[in-house]
């Protein structure tokens, strides 16, 4: 191992590359964290940009602004974006970031493929993002592009969607894979198993899932490629595939991925909540063992997405139930973090501030999913705003916020400067009420029958819709305080800080390295007690 | 350490590789689980032998026909009679009629689905034009017969069956007509 790092010190400390090839070419793990969570701030505004469109059109009943293909597109290229560029990005950015600060290592284990993992996914998502200027637009089948909608009734730009497709998970597997090596071969003397922090179990977890899925879903998009182009029938019954067939694969795929995008987040306001409480995490063991049983019961639980595809009654009571058993690792969770804070020495930090609207808002959308659970009453939830109501709150206010929450509690590590806490404070409380402004309506909505992905609806759901587009277009603005705060932070305009920044801070990152923390950390273990 | 790194990629990329493999083995995968459970509606597709069995005439079930036109066949497609009631165990002879009123020759298959879906494992068929292609010449009518039985060991709960039927379009080369339809 010293011999590679001091490989590594030489090639830097004899050349290095300026402007963009310093960008282009950095192997760092810092600088490719740096590069990821900004890829994932600007796709998160791009996606945004999106949700703006379909929030104006949906403020008032009938076609105003754009039309229902192109509201589709929107649909569509919001979710593929948010998920695969915004939120997943932005984790595999702070894993780059934080776990060899973490675990004491010098550096990712493999640096060259961390350089290829990221610079591939711009090409992904400008792949992506042009077939939106085709002739007949971009992927309208909804981010779950289930087939005959994929295959039969897309438009010839799904070639450039599948390819894209590819191309993420590519960048994921690779990633995952950088993961768990630097985890397994990389730590410290010392730090053994159930000493990692929290955050590194959870990425170390959400890593073994996605080289387990995305290989899945690559898959599924070839299918649909060749069923589309080269005359395959995996997914076309006059040919002796079957449709619903899709939707198994697809959510093989898919509720691993939605751990995948929660998993990490757990971590974090696992990392965040002692500090802030001053108090030692409650059930630190309980914690890992919760972490890999949720992470173990998301592959059994797809078809809960499918109880309307006519599932014999044994089908749906298993994954009914098998479904409902999550929630209890889930409350595990929950009840740990409560029961940190209590009797603790609460401030409230704005990381803080952020880690506690999770734990409530999440909770919320847990809620939420534990009725969606619910064979009988999913009859009437499917495919409506409810469903939207719900994936947004664990998403959104779940793994959003504890990506903001995570930005905000590491940035001055980073820096070596505290960010500006009154407009970070600002931030917070609009980010809020807006959420809950555009969210919370949604699930009354739903429940009263309003379907999802549609461009129009009835005139009864008018006033609501019209406090969910105001609540959007609050909660985007409100992301531009974020861009200031950031852009700010990055011009280190703010207080120096200390090494350890936030009183209650436990861990490698803040007691053994300086704030900003160097660009070559740790090249000799520190010592673990 | 970068021998450590490299047996560990190595086993890391053979499962990635292996559930890329296992994403197409869900296809068999799936067709074998709903083969054995029946849970997919999906009837035998070769044709059942009849041996002389005790037919249940204390019971009776009622067998529901549903035609179905995919979109881009143009035939016509109905049943003789839309249902029948049958004794589990009787051999019953049904038809079907079909129509070109196009003016050319096209070739059809019929697809059959059988709701409940678990009765699908009892709904034999001996002989059905289900089994293979159909050529329709222009304009050209056809009265197309099928023969099933109820196996006696339908579950007692099952008091009528829908079998439906879907008529697919069937092109001389998919691919080829499907690029002929693209471009």
């Amino acid at each position: 191992m010293s011999e590679a790092t001091e490989h590594l010190d030489h090639a830097h400390s004899h050349h290095h590359p300026s402007g963009i090839k310093r960008w282009l070419y950095t192997t760092n793990h810092k600088d490719i964290g740096t590069l990821y969570l900004w890829f994932a701030f600007i796709m998160f505004l791009t996606g945004g940009a999106m949700a703006m469109v379909i929030r104006a059109e949906l403020f008032q009943p009938g076609l105003q602004i754009v039309e229902p293909n192109f509201f589709n597109q929107m649909t569509t290229v919001h979710g593929l974006i948010m998920v695969f560029g915004a939120v997943m990005p932005a984790f595999t950015g702070l894993a780059n970031w934080l776990v060899p600060m973490m675990i004491g290592a010098p550096d990712m284990a493999l640096p060259r493929m961390n350089n290829w993992s990221f610079w591939i996914l711009p090409f992904a998502f400008l792949i992506l993002l042009s077939s939106l200027f085709l002739e007949g637009g971009g992927p309208a089948f909804g981010w779950t592009f289930y087939a005959p909608l994929s295959t039969q009734y897309s438009a010839d730009s799904t070639a450039l969607f599948v390819f894209s497709v590819h191309i993420m998970g590519a960048s994921s597997i690779m990633g995952a894979i950088n993961v768990i090596v630097t985890i397994f071969n990389m730590r410290a003397p010392g730090m053994t198993w159930m000493k990692l922090p929290l955050f590194v179990w959870t990425w170390l977890i959400t890593a073994f899932l996605l080289i387990a899925v995305m290989p899945v879903l690559a898959g599924a998009v070839t299918m649909v490629l060749t069923d589309k182009f080269f005359g395959t029938s995996f997914f076309n019954a006059a040919g002796g595939g079957d449709p619903v067939m899709f939707q198994h694969i697809f959510w093989f795929f898919g509720h691993p991925e939605v751990y995948i995008m929660i998993l990490p987040a757990f971590g974090i306001i696992s990392q965040i909540v002692p500090t802030f409480s001053r108090k030692k995490l409650f059930g630190y063991a309980s914690m890992v063992y919760a972490t890999a049983s949720i992470a173990l019961l998301s592959f059994i639980v797809w078809a809960h997405h499918m109880f309307t595809t006519g599932m014999p009654l044994v089908g749906e009571m298993f994954f009914m139930f098998a479904t409902m058993l999550i929630s209890v690792p889930t409350g595990v969770k929950v009840f740990n973090w409560v029961a940190t804070m209590w009797r603790g020495s609460l401030s409230f930090e704005v990381p803080m501030l952020f880690a506690i609207a999770f734990i409530v808002l999440f909770t919320i959308g847990g809620l939420s999913g534990l009725m969606l659970a619910i064979t009988p009453v999913d009859f009437q939830y499917h495919d409506t705003y409810f469903v939207v109501a719900h994936f947004h709150y664990v998403l959104v206010t779940g793994a959003v916020f504890s990506i903001m929450a995570a930005v905000y509690y590491w940035l001055p590590k980073w820096t070596g400067h505290m960010f500006d806490v009154t407009l970070a404070k600002w931030h917070f409380w609009c980010s809020l009420i807006s959420v809950n402004v555009l969210f919370f309506p949604m699930h009354f909505v739903g429940l009263a029958g309003m379907p999802r992905r549609i461009p129009d609806y009835a005139l009864q759901f008018a006033d609501f819709n019209k406090w969910i587009s105001i609540g959007g277009f609050a909660f985007g603005l409100s992301q531009l305080i974020f861009l200031a705060v950031l852009i700010k932070a990055c011009r280190k305009q703010g207080v120096p800080v200390d090494d350890r920044v936030w009183e209650g801070a436990e861990g490698l990152e803040w007691q053994e390295l300086p704030s900003p923390a160097p660009y070559h950390s740790f090249e000799t273990p520190p010592v673990i007690k | 350490m970068a021998a450590a790194n490299n047996a560990l990629v190595a086993k890391l990329v053979c499962i990635v590789l292996g559930m890329f493999g296992f994403g197409f083995a869900l296809v068999p995968l799936y067709d074998v689980f709903c083969d054995l459970t029946g849970i997919n509606g999906k009837t035998n597709r070769e044709a059942a032998v009849y041996r002389t069995q005790d037919v249940d005439s204390n019971r009776t079930v009622r067998v529901e026909f549903i035609t179905r036109v995919n979109a881009g066949m143009s035939w016509q497609f109905e049943p003789v009679s839309p249902s029948v009631t049958v004794h589990p165990g009787e051999l019953t002879r049904v038809e079907f009629k079909v129509h070109n009123p196009q003016a050319e020759g096209v070739w059809g298959q019929a697809v059959p689905s059988v709701s409940p879906g678990t009765a699908a494992l009892y709904l034999n068929k001996t002989e059905c034009f289900c089994f293979e292609q159909q050529h329709l010449l222009a304009g050209e009518s056809l009265t197309m017969p099928m023969q099933f039985y109820v196996d006696p060991q339908l579950p007692e709960d099952i008091h009528f069956l829908t079998l439906q039927y879907t008529l697919y379009k069937v092109a001389g080369d998919t691919a080829a007509t499907n690029l002929e339809r693209r471009f």
